[in-house]
């Protein structure tokens, strides 16, 4: 007689924790075949508010770290990732309907896009930065910050690789994100949080919500706290009224792309960018 | 701080009156609209007045573009962007940019005192500040324009398409080069669309760009108000939307994009810190604030207006800062020894009336220098409050004029948290000999511009932008050039 497998209870990550919606509602989530998977979390909109206090808390400590230190976690988190490649490609195989070997090379390229994003860490600054020679005694540099509290919602389609794609880019340069996984597919982006529990990332700089992308869109769109939004999980129809709420404290805003991108293409440095803000500094010269 | 005299009253020396002559600006009576390289009468024929803030004369009368007329513009920047500008080679762009700099220069003067006319600001500010860095930004994008490949986007950058650029009232000249210079390097057409109150410069630089021979319809200028910028940055046919003004517009204009697939970028309102630490060269930063502050008569979006000084400083730097207000010069703009001009409209005028009397009403102390206005034209003598809580409107709220709000901190720590107090993120200054709390100061404080030792610095290969609800994306050096380009 085979054994009972001990399942796991799915549920939001915010602040470091693992809580339940606070609304008690979870919905069922279903594999590409139609098979039962797993309940998962269906996050409030408070509960999408806690998050946002969560990572508002976390920016300070985490932008004030080193760009070393900070790719130096993010890289543990890709060590975290690889360890558990197995979990990973059944979770995806499952959801998004892959057979084993391709799933296979989703999770590896989500992986990789991890690498490449905390390599970034200390290397943004140079590209992004600048000396600028203005005319007068002043020493003018312009260095890149983070934005500050970023809302994601990730791809509906691509559950890990493009959920890595649009996360990494946040945290890396020091901001923080509240993310709203994949609709349907949540399932891989909860294990990445309980990857994130425990790859020395510090509580609330990524919290992540499972739950009805219509209902939590809305409530991060128009949040005060939140500095800029990530859209790229939204159906452009209803994209129009998100980047109207966002304006009340001119949030930056990605758009949804008009086509279904290909998250095996070179990023380039496009999500980077959007998270920064450029700050110009006039030191004066004198002896 | 409760003894609201200086300590000592400095000199103040009675100076002959020195005015620039205005006799080297011809003006038309009747402006039109520069469309598709001519000026045009608008297609529902009204007009608006533009009138001398220091002396209310009408000085012109101009062309009110409505949206029939948006139209006309945008279509003739859209076929000279597919016809001419977009093909037209980089190195060949570059010179018509390197001729209106050049234009610019030998106008200067002219261009000077039209201004000020226009606007109410000293002519020594239109002749020394606007028009000069005006000519610096045209040189220095003149030079990006095939170098594009260079700088950072990718290895061969495309330009977005058309431009609507709305600008404001109070540096007319200057943003239009901020805005205009690095779109037509990056390869766009544009339609701008001046402030209602302050078009006759965009007007000449229209007549600079026909001597330049620029192609027609590279650059469409239309005046009108509100709704005429309205109907510019609504168009279909507009790629890109960029916006100098305030934050309640910004965000409007943000709504009115949403759900398109328009560029933006917006350069909205401040409510910047002037922080001065209690080690600073006082003489030097009682310059540095009244720079901050009464420059331009406060019309700056990046203005010093809350000034943070520690406790321990806080009455020297007071009197030393009262002195030095009673020896500023208000009046005639043209004159040159003029430091504070007119206001630039009644409308303006009202808002800062009002803030200030907010002030008081709420417990602040309000003192301003012995200062005649004249008796015609919009005037507001320099303010000063002191006894200013963070809670105060005048302690929150953009003023756009020349009012400061004194606050006091006791810690590094108190001056940051102060300082970033605010839902703007524009710019900010710091005071102080220690070159490590420098540096220390512009890592905290959530602003796009700091300024140490100095302030209201401005140079074309320095980025310039807010943070937070003072707009997003760069204007000035390579930065700059991304708000144009498709990446």
């Amino acid at each position: 007689m085979s054994r009972v497998s001990v399942r796991k209870t799915y549920k939001l990550f915010i602040g470091g924790a693992f809580p339940r919606s606070e609304s008690g509602r979870s919905y069922a989530v279903s594999s590409a075949d139609g098979r039962f998977l797993a309940n998962v979390a269906q996050a409030s909109r408070k509960d999408a508010r806690d998050a946002v206090v969560a990572a508002r808390k976390a920016f300070p400590g985490w932008w004030q770290r080193s760009a070393y230190n900070r790719g130096q976690v993010l890289y543990r988190v890709a060590e975290m990732l690889e360890d558990r490649r197995a979990q990973f490609i059944e979770e995806v195989a499952g959801v998004e309907g892959l057979d084993r070997d391709a799933a296979g090379d989703v999770v590896d390229a989500a992986v990789d896009r991890w690498v490449w994003y905390a390599g970034w860490a200390d290397k943004v600054a140079q590209v992004l930065g600048a000396a600028n020679p203005v005319a007068g005694p002043y020493f003018n540099f312009s260095v890149p910050e983070p934005t500050g509290v970023v809302a994601v919602i990730a791809p509906q389609d691509s559950s890990l690789l493009g959920f890595v794609s649009v996360l990494a880019p946040v945290v890396v340069t020091g901001g923080t994100a509240v993310v709203v996984a994949s609709e349907a597919r949540p399932t891989p982006a909860v294990t990445l949080s309980e990857v994130l529990a425990t790859s020395d990332v510090p509580a609330g700089v990524v919290n992540v919500l499972t739950g009805r992308t219509a209902e939590l869109a809305p409530v991060l769109a128009a949040h005060r706290d939140v500095d800029g939004i990530d859209l790229t999980g939204v159906d452009p129809a209803a994209s129009g009224e998100l980047e109207a709420a966002a304006a009340d404290n001119v949030k930056r805003v990605l758009r949804p792309p008009l086509h279904a991108p290909d998250w095996r293409a070179d990023p380039g440095t496009r999500r980077l960018a959007a998270w920064l803000e450029i700050k110009t500094v006039w030191h004066p010269v004198g002896r | 701080m409760a003894d609201s005299t200086p300590a000592t009253t400095a000199q103040r020396w009675d100076y002959a009156p020195a005015p620039e002559s205005r006799d080297i600006v011809t003006l038309r009576s009747s402006y039109g609209l520069f469309v598709d390289g001519d000026f045009v009468d608008p297609v529902e024929g009204g007009s608006f007045k533009t009138v001398n803030p220091a002396s209310e004369e009408v000085l012109a009368e101009v062309a009110l573009a409505t949206s029939a007329d948006v139209d006309r513009a945008v279509a003739a920047a859209r076929r000279a962007h597919t016809d001419v500008w977009g093909p037209m080679p980089g190195s060949e762009r570059a010179k018509y940019l390197y001729r209106i700099a050049r234009v610019i220069q030998e106008r200067a003067r002219e261009l000077a005192v039209l201004e000020t006319l226009d606007n109410g600001k000293p002519i020594r500010e239109s002749r020394d500040v606007d028009v000069p860095l005006a000519a610096a930004h045209f040189f220095s994008y003149a030079g990006w324009a095939d170098k594009l490949d260079h700088a950072g986007f990718g290895s061969d950058p495309r330009p977005l398409g058309v431009a609507g650029q709305v600008i404001p009232w109070n540096f007319p000249l200057l943003m239009a080069a901020w805005k205009l210079a690095p779109a037509l390097a990056a390869g766009n057409t544009c339609v701008l669309k001046p402030a209602e109150t302050t078009p006759l410069t965009a007007l000449l630089l229209a007549e600079i760009l026909q001597q330049v021979d620029l192609p027609p319809g590279v650059v469409n200028i239309v005046t009108g108000a509100g709704d005429t910028g309205a109907a510019l940055v609504a168009h279909e046919g507009v790629d890109k939307v960029a916006f100098t003004g305030s934050t309640e517009v910004g965000k409007q204009i943000q709504r009115t994009v949403a759900g398109t697939r328009k560029r933006l970028t917006l350069e909205l309102g401040g409510k910047a810190a002037n922080v001065v630490f209690d080690d600073a060269p006082l003489d030097q930063a009682v310059e540095g604030i009244v720079n901050g502050i009464f420059f331009n008569q406060g019309h700056v979006c990046c203005a010093g207006s809350r000034m943070l000084v520690q406790e321990s400083v806080a009455e020297p730097l007071l009197d030393a800062l009262k002195r030095r207000l009673g020896t500023l010069r208000l009046g005639d703009p043209l004159d040159k020894n003029t430091d504070i001009g007119a206001i630039n409209s009644p409308e303006q005028l009202a808002k800062i009336t009002e803030l200030a009397s907010s002030g008081e009403a709420e417990g602040a102390e309000r003192w301003s220098p012995p200062c005649t206005l004249p008796e015609r034209g919009w005037w507001f003598p320099p303010t000063v409050f002191t006894g200013v809580s963070q809670s105060h409107r005048i302690a929150r709220e953009e003023i756009f004029g020349p009012v400061l709000s004194v606050l006091t901190f006791r810690t590094p720590e108190e001056a940051v948290a102060k300082a970033n107090n605010t839902p703007y993120g524009l710019s900010a200054g710091v005071w102080t000999e220690k070159g490590s709390r420098i540096l220390w100061m512009a890592q905290r404080l959530r602003a796009g511009v700091v300024w140490a030792n100095t302030y209201n610095r401005f140079d074309p290969a320095s980025p310039f932008g807010g943070y937070r609800e003072s707009g997003f994306g760069r204007e000035g050096g390579r930065h700059g050039l991304e708000a144009y380009l498709d990446v």
